[in-house]
């Protein structure tokens, strides 16, 4: 299953480089594919795994091992094993076709994202006793971040048009992880110009190093919220 | 040596354990009966920490088990149901159980040997057939030398012969001074095992009393007949 998850990612990473005429579009092309590929594979491998470990954790559960340690060390397996996989596929041709620096922070992107939706799936698991209500949560989630986060952004932008939102739109992306890394990453390839007069305040705000800082920090969060609410779940869980 | 002290759990709207105050001593053979769904597995689970009771406290050698872990090294579990992972083998997870042990102290091999587990090491546990994952579940519970045994219908599902090994294996480790707590719905097999009995209904304890004493009390040489007439002296 991983290694398909691999191969799937390097595949892409290949073409996206080999299809555009310079690296910058394909590094573009990439960042969609990845910001699309990446949470789909990570929310449900990791939600689907979850369930199926649900014997293992009652075995574990009888045994003198901390609840948190058996939940902390299905999270680190399931992480490292994703990042591994998206390193393989996606780090080398990265490093291959593109500039250190922005080939750097595109993995950073990656690994940060597979990070937070797998703390996600384990939310979504904790939350659902059953696996088929579990497992619709998290591709619910990954829709919402995917597609319909940006959607209702852009809607709301076309409402308030006349009004001067930019400060609020930048609040706003806190609120998907997607799109912080969107940004953080369109922030270190420099096209900001395209996107107009918001681009100018996003630069304005991300492109500084506080920003970027800031927006990081905004990343570790949805790492660190989702997962540590079903550490709490789980400890107060009965089997 | 573990203290039950009004232990209240509700599930939903069903009250499945009604302030159930327990006292097992070291060198008690236990049966804990009642009629299903009377609360027995909830009051096991809720000693290993497995389901979490919204009032009171249960006490393991007279330390909380709130919030601790390291009590259940003491303990060894044989669960009604053995829920294992289903890919790997009968060598790999005992491997790893000892692995999280980590116990210095020697292992007893007993029931392992007797079962013939070292013959079928390499077989996946979801190839198994039921009677044999209760083997496994009874040689894991007994490999680490715990001083308190908690087996849930230990015998159902066991083959005659295999049921007779493992009632040899639990009177002799009841002589070796340890606390044995077993559930149970086939009261003949506990005739010549128990030395309490503990009688639960709809989450309370009804009973809690020495097999030899009911006996006495009730004029009856077998536990199931000596129940039957004690809980109707009792309700008249």
């Amino acid at each position: 299953m991983l290694v398909l998850y691999t191969l799937l990612i390097a595949l892409l990473s290949w073409t996206s480089f080999n299809l555009e005429d310079n690296s910058s579009k394909g590094l573009l092309t990439l960042l969609n594919v990845i910001l699309l590929t990446v949470p789909l594979v990570s929310v449900l491998f990791s939600t689907i795994y979850i369930y199926n470990s649900s014997e293992f954790i009652e075995l574990m559960l009888s045994q003198p091992v901390p609840r948190k340690t058996i939940w902390f060390s299905l999270f680190s397996g399931l992480s490292v094993s994703l990042v591994f996989s998206f390193l393989l596929g996606a780090g080398i041709p990265l490093l291959i076709y593109a500039e250190t620096e922005k080939a750097t922070m595109m993995i950073l992107i990656g690994i940060l994202i597979t990070l937070i939706f797998v703390s996600i799936a384990f939310l979504s698991s904790i939350l659902f006793r059953d696996k088929a209500k579990g497992i619709g949560m998290s591709v619910l989630l990954w829709l919402y971040f995917a597609f319909l986060f940006d959607g209702i952004v852009l809607f709301l932008m076309f409402q308030f048009s006349d009004y001067p939102i930019e400060k609020i739109m930048v609040a706003i992306t806190a609120l998907s992880p997607v799109d912080l890394s969107r940004i953080m990453m369109l922030m270190q390839l420099d096209i900001s110009a395209m996107m107009g007069y918001t681009g100018a305040i996003f630069k304005d705000f991300f492109g500084t190093g506080f920003g970027l800082l800031l927006t990081f920090l905004l990343l570790v969060a949805w790492i660190v919220f989702p997962f540590t609410f079903s550490l709490f779940k789980f400890n107060h869980k009965d089997l | 040596m573990i203290e039950v002290k009004k232990i209240v759990k509700k599930f939903g709207k069903l009250l499945t354990l009604d302030e159930v105050c327990l006292q097992l001593n070291k060198g008690e053979c236990i049966a804990l009966i009642g009629p299903n769904g009377c609360g027995k597995t909830t009051l096991i689970k809720s000693i290993l920490g497995m389901v979490l009771p919204e009032q009171g406290e249960i006490f393991f050698n007279h330390k909380t088990i709130k919030k601790d872990f390291t009590y259940r090294e003491k303990i060894g579990y044989m669960p009604q149901i053995g829920r294992y992972p289903q890919h790997i083998t009968i060598g790999q997870v005992i491997q790893m159980i000892k692995g999280i042990r980590n116990s210095d102290a020697e292992m007893d091999e007993e029931l392992f040997n007797k079962y013939q587990i070292n013959k079928i090491l390499d077989k996946r546990m979801g190839t198994l057939s039921g009677g044999t994952t209760q083997k496994v579940s009874a040689t894991l519970a007994f490999l680490f030398n715990p001083d308190v045994l908690i087996l849930d219908e230990p015998t159902a599902g066991l083959d005659p012969l295999s049921a007779e090994i493992l009632k040899e294996k639990i009177i002799s480790e009841k002589e070796k001074g340890k606390l044995i707590l077993i559930t149970s719905h086939l009261l003949s097999e506990l005739d010549d095992l128990v030395t309490q009995l503990i009688f639960m209904q709809e989450g309370k304890i009804i009973f809690h009393k020495n097999v030899e004493l009911l006996k006495a009390e009730t004029g009856e040489n077998k536990i199931s007949k000596a129940i039957t007439t004690f809980l109707k002296k009792t309700i008249n």
